[in-house]
């Protein structure tokens, strides 16, 4: 039964810089990389090439000893040329320059109605080993997905309220086939619904025509879009049980393996932000480098810019030679914040006078303009204090949390306590927002993280 | 404002790491920030790339300003209690310029003392020095009578932030409310000067006129009621209505109590200026209405309560009296809204301001000894809040537990 479900919580940040409906097709980066480092807790990779090695497109690069039978594939083919390494010999990128037309590994194909067919060690085989399995994520801890685990419901989120978020229409647009495809492939991995939420104000056209998924709507300002969120709502999470994660794309891609038997990583990436000359979409591979979509599409030098791949609540910063992370479908550009203001904590007007505020405290006049769009820089305004205002995490957040309490036991290790408030159901995203408002300036997604890591290694 | 930021950068080696006063570094780093926010930036992943402009100091100062009105009006109503009870002549200006002399000596010495405690010990901590005591200092001198030692103010700050606040921890852990603890620290170790009729009205050792007392409105009606006890007269509502009515010629009317021309500590007597100041931490969402209503209805209910069983003249005073009288409505407003002390949980904050309610009527009207109960009401509700959150994540938990299908 179709639902709509309307969130009282939330905080839209209405940032500046909103991509136009324009897709640029003919821009191409010459390198890619992808990045053990964009997946959690990825402790023990295993690289499978070296430099000079020729590999195709879907061609395991690493795997993670813990979870081996998950390959993580290369996104183009061409020649690695770099694995760039951290401490400890971590592998940070592995980077391949890109052949002008791309070769393919080839797996089976089949068709929708084969695939309805398929086993579900079938389906989980050739997608663990093509490479398209990490578009799988579980909860609880937002980590790859375990194939030997079996999901009581798989959730998509059809659309995304972060800030300066990607439409998924332009996203998707002609992927009906694949995406059908893709849900046939999913269902066989759970015994429970594959659930799809959609936005109740614009519902994407795309996605709202997909059969085999349970469709609810969703109404609200961020963090409405938000899968966790959505699980929250429709089928709650516990101790001892799995729900898998998939974002459309990675539907499509799943989809595009089926049908066409490749590993086919082109993805379209929206540039964002007010420091991007004229933000549009770009259509190119997962795990591009970015300089050549950026180099002269920026206002201003981009040591005065914060690159960021993905949004401004949960991205990665990057440098213009930086690369899309695997999960992201968004670029944002914002100016650095590194400078000092003057009386800039009372005065209301000032150089943050333009800044946006979830509160309403003396001068911070936002509130008063619902509608305007914001520059946003990198600076703290402030400094990082204890827990000292509450009740307002629980304002952002459409969750039955008490985000304070849970943080406070993870700050203490408090493994009980975490599992007892709820840590089970949120990831990084879902607090990103309470982050954001909060006058403490506090880590809040690294603390969760670090206690997220404390329960996964006790 | 370049030069000035030129002369911090100047001399900021000499305070970092193996400077010449790196021991010092907090006491320069509170300086610092406070004349310029820092030019920190967020970190590269694992957190959010913007961040809200709001910030602690900007809370703390959003609080100062909603005090205002209840400070400039206090200094106003000390010269008038003065005139009131010597019978001299005085303008308004005159008023308020003999309530800035002798409430300006009270603020100093309660913002030196508690900044001077806080900047010791962020430098033994090396720490960064906390916002919070921006708005303690500001606190301590509003609810102290003007006759205050100035001695006293300052051992009793002295008290307040290290064994009410710095030994928790500082602020964000402390468990009571640091302006009270010294509010309560003077009502146990100098009750004189504190309590009792004489030390509400700073007369300044000049003849008052004749039939003055210098008690407080709450105190007229505790011991009217105990009188008519006493006397085994019949008594009623109207009886200690009458009373305070009757009180030099019409001092504790209601308008008068709400208005707060009345004697008693320096910022608490005009309920106005208080719900000026509510209003104020309401729209910036400063401080938590819910506390405020909660707390508001919980006295008004207690006191109808009061009301029905009316065996003395006291308990049968109308209840809307008691929103008005003392200090209930600065402590509703400015001292049970203090997050840090207060329940952290919204349904928490609902029984907790319930309570404080409940708790000072029940203390006005039942104690013999001492007609306020709001201080009291709050320090004791700080005590309880974290068992009211305990139970109320408690049941947060068993939801999230009921819900499990292993």
């Amino acid at each position: 039964m179709s639902k709509t479900i309307k969130l009282k919580q939330g905080f839209d940040i209405r940032l500046k810089g909103k991509a136009s409906e324009n897709l640029v097709q003919d821009i191409s980066a010459s390198v890619y990389a992808l990045k053990p480092t964009d997946f959690h807790h990825i402790t023990r990779p295993k690289v499978l090439v070296k430099e000079g090695d020729r590999v195709k497109a879907g061609t395991p690069i690493f795997f993670d000893k813990q979870n081996p039978s998950v390959m993580l594939a290369a996104p183009v083919s061409g020649e690695v040329i770099e694995v760039k390494r951290g401490e400890r010999r971590f592998p940070l990128e592995i980077k391949i320059l890109a052949d002008k037309t791309l070769e393919y590994e080839q797996h089976p194909t089949y068709n929708l109605e084969q695939i309805s067919k398929l086993s579900r060690q079938e389906v989980t085989d050739l997608m663990t080993k093509s490479g398209v399995w990490a578009n799988i994520i579980e909860r609880p801890f937002g980590l790859i997905a375990h194939p030997e685990h079996t999901p009581k419901a798989i959730f998509i989120s059809g659309f995304d309220t972060s800030p300066l978020a990607p439409d998924y229409d332009l996203l998707l647009r002609g992927e009906e086939v694949a995406l059908q495809a893709g849900i046939e492939a999913l269902r066989k991995l759970t015994d429970g619904k594959v659930y799809l939420s959609l936005s109740a104000k614009k519902p994407s056209k795309v996605l709202e025509g997909l059969q085999g998924v349970e469709i609810n709507y969703f109404e609200g300002k961020h963090p409405a879009g938000n899968v966790g969120v959505h699980i929250h709502h429709l089928a709650p999470l516990t101790k001892g049980e799995y729900v898998w994660t998939v974002h459309p794309y990675g539907v499509a891609q799943i989809g595009k393996l089926f049908l066409k038997g490749i590993y086919d990583a082109t993805t379209i990436f929206a540039l964002t932000g007010p420091e991007v000359a004229s933000p549009q979409y770009y259509k190119t591979y997962r795990g591009a480098q970015l300089r050549p979509f950026l180099k002269d599409n920026l206002t201003r030098d981009e040591h005065e810019l914060r690159i960021i791949s993905g949004n401004v609540l949960t991205g990665e910063k990057v440098n213009i030679d930086g690369f899309l992370g695997f999960y992201h479908h968004q670029v944002t550009v914002i100016p650095e914040g590194n400078y000092y203001d003057f009386m800039g904590w009372i005065l209301p007007i000032s150089k943050t006078s333009t800044s946006l505020s979830f509160h309403k405290g003396l001068g911070m006049l936002s509130a008063l303009f619902p509608k305007k769009e914001y520059v946003l820089d990198t600076n703290y305004h402030g400094e990082e204090r204890p827990f000292v205002q509450t009740g307002i995490y629980e304002k952002v957040l459409p969750m039955d949390i008490y985000v304070e309490f849970l943080l406070k036991a993870c700050l203490a290790n408090d493994l009980d306590n975490m599992e007892a408030l709820g840590i089970y159901e949120v990831i990084e995203e879902d607090i990103a927002l309470c982050e954001f408002i909060d006058p403490s300036k506090q880590k809040m997604q690294k603390t969760l993280r670090d206690g997220i890591e404390t329960l996964l290694n006790s | 404002m370049m030069w000035l930021r030129k002369k911090l950068d100047q001399i900021k080696p000499l305070f970092e790491k193996d400077g010449k006063f790196a021991s010092l570094h907090p006491v320069f780093d509170a300086f610092e920030t406070f004349l310029f926010v820092p030019n920190h930036t967020t970190g590269p992943r694992q957190e959010v790339h913007v961040r809200d402009a709001m910030d602690l100091k900007r809370m703390m100062v959003t609080v100062i300003i909603a005090l205002v009105p209840c400070l400039l009006f206090g200094m106003w109503n000390v010269g008038h209690q003065k005139a009131l009870a010597t019978g001299i002549a005085m303008t308004g200006w005159e008023k308020f310029l003999f309530g800035l002399e002798k409430t300006l000596p009270i603020i100093i010495v309660s913002y030196v003392v508690g900044l001077g405690i806080e900047f010791t010990f962020a430098s033994i901590r090396k720490h960064s020095v906390n916002e919070g005591f921006l708005v303690t200092g500001m606190l301590i001198p509003l609810v102290v009578p003007p006759t205050i030692p100035l001695w006293q103010v300052a051992v009793a700050t002295a008290f307040a932030v290290v064994l009410g606040k710095e030994v928790f921890g500082g602020t964000g852990m402390n468990v009571l409310n640091v302006a009270l603890t010294a509010r309560a620290y003077l009502y146990f170790a100098h009750p004189s000067d504190i309590a009792g009729s004489g030390i509400w009205v700073a007369t300044e050792k000049q003849a008052t006129v004749d039939g003055y007392t210098g008690e407080t409105a709450l105190s007229v009606a505790a011991t009217t009621a105990s009188k008519l006890k006493e006397a085994g007269q019949a008594f009623s509502a109207e009886s200690v209505v009458q009373a305070l009515n009757d009180y030099m010629g019409g001092m504790f009317t209601f308008k008068n109590m709400f208005l707060g021309t009345i004697p008693g500590s320096i910022g608490e007597t005009s309920t106005l200026m208080c719900l000026i100041g509510a209003l104020i931490l309401i729209a910036t969402g400063v401080g938590s209405w819910k506390i405020m209503v909660s707390a508001f209805g919980g006295a008004y209910l207690t006191a109808l309560f009061f009301n029905a069983i009316a065996s003395d003249a006291y308990m049968a005073m109308p209840a809307h009296y008691h929103l008005v009288m003392g200090g209930l409505a600065f402590g509703i407003v400015f001292m049970a809204t203090d997050p840090v002390s207060a329940a952290h949980t919204e349904t928490g904050k609902w029984i907790y301001g319930f309570l404080i309610g409940v708790i000072t009527i029940l203390i006005r009207v039942l104690n013999p000894a001492y007609p306020e109960g709001i201080m009291l009401a709050i320090l004791f509700m700080n005590v309880m809040a974290p068992l009211i959150d305990f139970y109320v994540v408690e049941a947060n938990k068993k939801r999230r537990l009921s819900r499990a299908t292993v």
